[in-house]
């Protein structure tokens, strides 16, 4: 077969081939179109626990309501990629697809930002709802642009997914995935600020809440519903960002195209 | 003289402290060439070097003259593993798509590998509602996308209808005939006779090489099984 003699793949060696990248994208986007419970839970599920926050304090302090409303709205993406993506990504690495596709002329980025774009997405749509409900019917007060309200929340969603692919290399089953959970994103909703603020917090939480991600999410969702000055919000949001950057480059690290 | 698609030489790999393969030392040309040898001696290991996925403990692997594994060879290799990898949440049709995109080939060549394997009428069935066989045919099709230079097969035939079988075996000499070098595996001896040339596996070590008609009268056996058997047993 001499169709070969001329070199198809001219990007190979690139670490990113647009092409490539959005097909994988597609991919996993036309699999979760399939998977109608999943997609539910997505995007239903963060507003019914919003509802359920707002209606437990509804009657005793809506400004409780003010105040951990944000919090949620940046921890949704957060855990619930994690979970999405660390199972998904090791479903790849056991059913043998991740081999085949690393045979291909994929580079191991064109994978991951793949799925960070299809999980991006996904948070988009499930935070603009999450988002539009609290503002529009449950009277959450947001001082700061709303659409950057969502931009957070997508951030935040990409560092789920960054951390999910991330652990999907240290678990064996999609059971062990899962008990990263507890190890990874517990002690960050514990010590983001939403429990005791973070300056009152033991000075060696306060420092370890520094270096926690989801702290910066927070803090970016508290500062848009407090004040209509972002630049603070901005600076948070490059941490996230760089912490999602960071998660996608060491997943990127645990690919190997050779394994034992 | 055609040049050799696959040079192995002097190949260890070391598996959970155990030497899985020990010092092979083969060619494979054009042709099919078969992989024969019971399970667990070591074929899926041997695939997965010559597809550059395997650690190996020493020796080298070459196909058309570089390193396996290359990112010069990734689109010039098909290679189906032994469990189906397709996505079992998407149509025969739309996981030939994805990889198509990957490898960047057209339309016409998803068609052509869904033809090839006989998946027509199940093209657009969701891949986990189809039985085993025809998932493993649709894996396999992904496989012929892009017309590869070298087929590595695992064990593609393992459980199918004896007439879809000989269909695959058909079409595993068409693509050779087309200029391919096509390698399968397989445990069951009895589809030795369809392969122009076999290496005969046991244990991590290759203990015969050569066309099966080569290797029943060299052995004096009617049959590859026979032959296999004798050549362990003067081994022993």
């Amino acid at each position: 077969m001499s169709t070969h003699a001329l070199p198809r793949s001219v990007t190979v060696g690139a670490p990113v081939t647009p092409r490539i990248t959005l097909a994988v994208a597609s991919r996993v986007l036309t699999q979760l179109r399939r998977d109608h419970r999943t997609l539910a839970m997505l995007l239903v599920l963060p507003c019914l626990l919003i509802s359920l926050l707002w209606w437990m304090f509804d009657s005793i302090d809506s400004a409780t309501f003010d105040r951990i409303g944000p919090a949620l709205l940046a921890m949704f993406p957060f855990i619930v990629m994690f979970l999405v993506t660390s199972v998904t990504t090791l479903r790849e690495r056991s059913s043998g697809t991740l081999e085949r596709l690393l045979s291909m002329p994929m580079g191991k980025l064109d994978f991951l930002l793949g799925y960070a774009v299809a999980f991006g997405l996904v948070a988009a749509v499930q935070s603009a709802l999450a988002v539009g409900l609290s503002v529009g019917l449950l009277g959450l007060e947001v001082a700061g642009p709303v659409w950057l309200l969502t931009l957070v929340a997508v951030a935040d969603a990409v560092l789920g997914t960054a951390l999910g692919l991330l652990v999907s290399a240290f678990a064996q089953t999609e059971f062990q995935a899962v008990q990263f959970m507890p190890l990874l994103v517990i002690p960050q909703i514990l010590l983001c600020g939403l429990f005791v603020p973070r300056p009152l917090l033991p000075d060696v939480l306060e420092a370890v809440s520094n270096v926690l991600p989801l702290s910066y999410a927070v803090d970016a969702m508290q500062l848009l519903t407090r004040t209509a000055e972002t630049g603070d919000v901005w600076q948070d949001l490059s941490v996230v960002a760089g912490f999602a950057l960071a998660g996608l480059a060491l997943g990127a690290a645990t690919l190997r195209r050779r394994t034992a | 003289m055609m040049k050799n698609s696959v040079e192995v030489h002097d190949l260890v790999v070391v598996r959970g402290g155990r030497e899985v393969l020990r010092s092979l030392d083969f060619t494979i040309g054009g042709g099919v060439t078969g992989l024969l040898g019971p399970s667990g001696c070591g074929k899926s290991t041997l695939m997965r070097a010559l597809v550059g996925v395997q650690k190996l403990a020493g020796g080298t692997v070459r196909a058309f003259g570089t390193e396996a594994g290359n990112a010069s060879l990734r689109d010039r290799i098909g290679y189906v593993t032994q469990a189906a990898s397709v996505y079992d949440d998407l149509t025969a049709a739309e996981n030939l798509t994805f990889f198509a995109r990957v490898l960047g080939v057209g339309r016409a060549e998803v068609d052509a590998a869904v033809e090839a394997v006989d998946l027509a009428d199940q093209r657009d069935q969701v891949v986990g509602r189809l039985s085993g066989g025809q998932r493993s045919r649709a894996s396999l099709a992904v496989a012929l996308l892009g017309k590869p230079d070298l087929l590595v097969l695992d064990e593609p035939t393992v459980g199918l209808d004896p007439v879809l079988r000989r269909d695959l075996w058909a079409l595993f000499h068409r693509l050779a005939d087309g200029g391919a070098a096509v390698f399968v595996s397989s445990h069951v001896m009895d589809e030795a006779d369809r392969c122009d040339r076999l290496l005969l596996m046991r244990e991590g070590r290759i203990i015969a090489d050569g066309s099966p008609v080569e290797i029943r009268q060299k052995t004096g056996a009617d049959d590859i099984e026979s032959a296999f058997l004798a050549i362990v047993e003067a081994a022993a």
